[in-house]
């Protein structure tokens, strides 16, 4: 392009609308930046008046959300000195640790069913792709809609029967009841992701291998699969972060042993009233992957939040 | 080599036939591929549907299954539509649904056509920008509770700095005037990303050369503006409505953990109270009816949309 270029914004204009979005761009990340801040204070300068940028940094929230803690008598703490840098934190405030707070279990659940929906969706979710792309399917058009319909259910609809559907066949609380669930949820979206990435990659080099003697299962596993790979990769991600975020399934159904950290991160409760220090640190930990995973899916973004419909 | 029937078969086959000979045919494999996608979406979505459908006849309660089921026919139905409190529902519903889309259509577009001058860096703070929206909002909208404290919140803080009141001298969760707003605000910093992705989208599609022909036209900037720049923009924002308007009638995790519906029930969106009919008050063949209705709502008002929105592009 000609830097005579009428199109081409001027300098001025250039500058005063990077110094608007940039000045947004800040705004909008107070609340995050506040989050990890938060979760390095201590209870009393997560709450102070005015709020404090600056303030001694501690882990005492890290150790909060990873711990139980109980009180004990001047005796008992006299008689049993500090083990680790962990329990001093601990002691400024009389106390042991009692054990491991269920934080770290809830998490791992997060990741079990996180990953298994989200294998369990791409891989199923390829082969119809392929099929919808390559085959004439009967209704296929009908089909692909009805497949996007089915996220126009608000969670709570569906979870009504899931849950008796669930309780009748035993995968109440269970992580394969939840990886299951996800998959229903996230196969329209990896279907129509992934049907969009296959249509893309030419019909020629399959046929070049199927006349090259290749079956055709062998064409869509050594000539399409690899092609797809990016397309397939970023729709993971889309899934996974779908299965990360789910809250209302998660709260309506499960408790316990399948819990998630969405559900859970809330009810993190310190001494008298929330420890938002604890609660701060449970969400870094928990929003920090998926923050690390947009910066890693920016160019396919669009194309995952609007179903395919715009692709840049 | 012999000539048998089996030989000369094998030369007269033609090769399409015998490739498929040698592996399944593309029938087999396509219906294999789909199969178990078909059979997943009929286990969780479909069959659950018709459950639905089943259950909102009857005067069904799941936490006592063991009572026996009486088909009430369309009661239920009659009951939800001349509920006066679900109409408040759907009041709470549609101011918020209102609002948002306002915001973030207002804010999303400004700031894609900004975003669209190509300033240098663009697209560092583009990738900042957008970080809100793929968060868990259940996570988030539990530290926006934080924020949001009268006395120690740093919303409150802001806002108290900026306009000279007392910090606790309002709450933003706690007032009847200023909860439906405290749930606007934050879908709207969560969500306004997405408007602008889409229409930035939709700018960068627009070629250089209409402007340029506009130029030689003499036609001014804001002459440009509104009949070229709008006009083809205007069915991405259409789609980014369309998907934030599903979204946000199907809202509940956010809302839920900021104002859990409350004060009252001013902020009880559908979801919320579908939610309380069918998991705490445990009236399951009312919120099946309840669900029903709400679907059929979306997808009608979706389906409607949809046809505009098609017009728009045939333009």
């Amino acid at each position: 392009m000609s830097s005579f270029s009428v199109t081409e914004p001027s300098k001025r204009s250039k500058w005063f609308a990077g110094t608007l979005v940039i000045v947004y761009a800040l705004i909008t990340m107070v609340p995050l930046a506040w989050i990890m801040l938060t979760g390095f204070k201590s209870p009393a300068d997560a709450i102070s008046y005015p709020p404090k940028v600056l303030f001694e940094p501690t882990l005492e929230g890290y150790v909060n959300l990873f711990t139980t803690r109980t009180r004990q008598t001047d005796e008992f703490l006299a008689a049993n000195p500090p083990q680790t840098w962990y329990d001093e934190i601990v002691r400024e405030y009389d106390m042991v640790i009692a054990g491991p707070s269920k934080f770290g279990e809830r998490f791992l659940n997060s990741v079990i069913i996180g990953f298994g929906s989200t294998f369990l969706s791409i891989f199923l979710g390829t082969l119809a792709a392929y099929a919808f792309s390559r085959f004439k399917i009967p209704l296929a058009d009908d089909l692909l809609f009805f497949i996007l319909s089915t996220r126009m259910m608000p969670p709570i609809a569906v979870a009504i029967p899931i849950f008796l559907m669930y309780r009748q066949l035993g995968l109440s609380d269970t992580h394969l009841g939840m990886i299951l669930l996800y998959t229903g949820v996230n196969i329209s979206l990896a279907v129509w992701l992934l049907k969009g990435f296959i249509d893309e990659i030419p019909l020629e080099y399959e046929e070049a291998a199927l006349i090259d003697g290749y079956t055709r299962f062998q064409a869509f596993y050594k000539v399409v699969l690899p092609q797809a790979a990016t397309g397939i990769a970023s729709t993971a991600i889309f899934c996974l972060i779908f299965a990360w975020n789910e809250y209302a399934f998660a709260v309506l159904l499960t408790s316990g042993t399948a819990q998630t950290a969405p559900p859970f991160i809330p009810t993190i409760i310190g001494v008298g009233g929330l420890d938002w220090p604890a609660v701060a640190a449970g969400a870094t930990i928990f929003l920090l992957p998926v923050m690390i995973f947009t910066i890693l899916l920016r160019k396919h973004l669009l194309r995952g939040i609007t179903f395919g419909a715009v692709r840049k | 080599m012999t000539d048998t029937p089996a030989t000369r078969a094998a030369q007269a086959t033609p090769v399409g036939v015998a490739r498929k000979i040698k592996g399944l045919s593309d029938r087999a494999i396509a219906w294999i591929f789909v199969g178990p996608t078909i059979f997943l979406l009929l286990a969780i979505n479909i069959f659950p549907l018709i459950w639905t459908i089943n259950l909102s006849f009857t005067n069904f309660r799941a936490n006592r299954p063991n009572r026996e089921v009486d088909y009430v026919g369309l009661r239920n139905y009659e009951r939800i539509l001349t509920d006066s409190d679900i109409w408040l529902n759907m009041q709470a519903t549609a101011h918020f649904l209102f609002w948002t889309i306002f915001f973030q259509v207002l804010i999303g577009f400004t700031l894609a056509y900004l975003i669209n001058k190509k300033f240098k860096g663009n697209d560092l703070w583009t990738t900042i920008i957008v970080l809100p929206m793929m968060l868990s909002p259940a996570v988030v909208g539990n530290f926006w509770k934080f924020l949001y404290q009268p006395q120690i919140g740093l919303f409150n803080y802001v806002v108290a700095f900026l306009s000279g009141k007392d910090p606790s001298s309002f709450e933003m969760l706690g007032s009847v005037q200023l909860a439906p707003w405290s749930i606007v605000i934050v879908d709207t910093w969560m969500w306004t990303p997405f408007v602008m992705l889409i229409c930035l989208a939709g700018l960068r599609s627009i070629p250089d050369y209409i402007y340029e022909a506009a130029e030689v036209d003499r036609a001014s900037k804001l002459r440009q503006f509104f009949t070229i720049t709008i006009p083809m923009v205007l069915p991405f924002l259409m789609l980014a409505v369309l998907f934030r308007g599903i979204e946000n009638f199907k809202m509940f995790d956010l809302v839920v953990q900021l104002t859990g519906g409350g004060p009252g029930s001013t902020t009880e969106l559908t979801s919320i109270n579908l939610k309380r009919e069918a998991f705490e008050k445990w009236r399951t063949g009312y919120a099946s009816a309840y669900a029903i209705i709400l679907f059929v709502t979306v997808f009608g008002l979706a389906s409607i949309y949809v046809k505009a929105l098609n017009k728009v592009k045939e333009r």
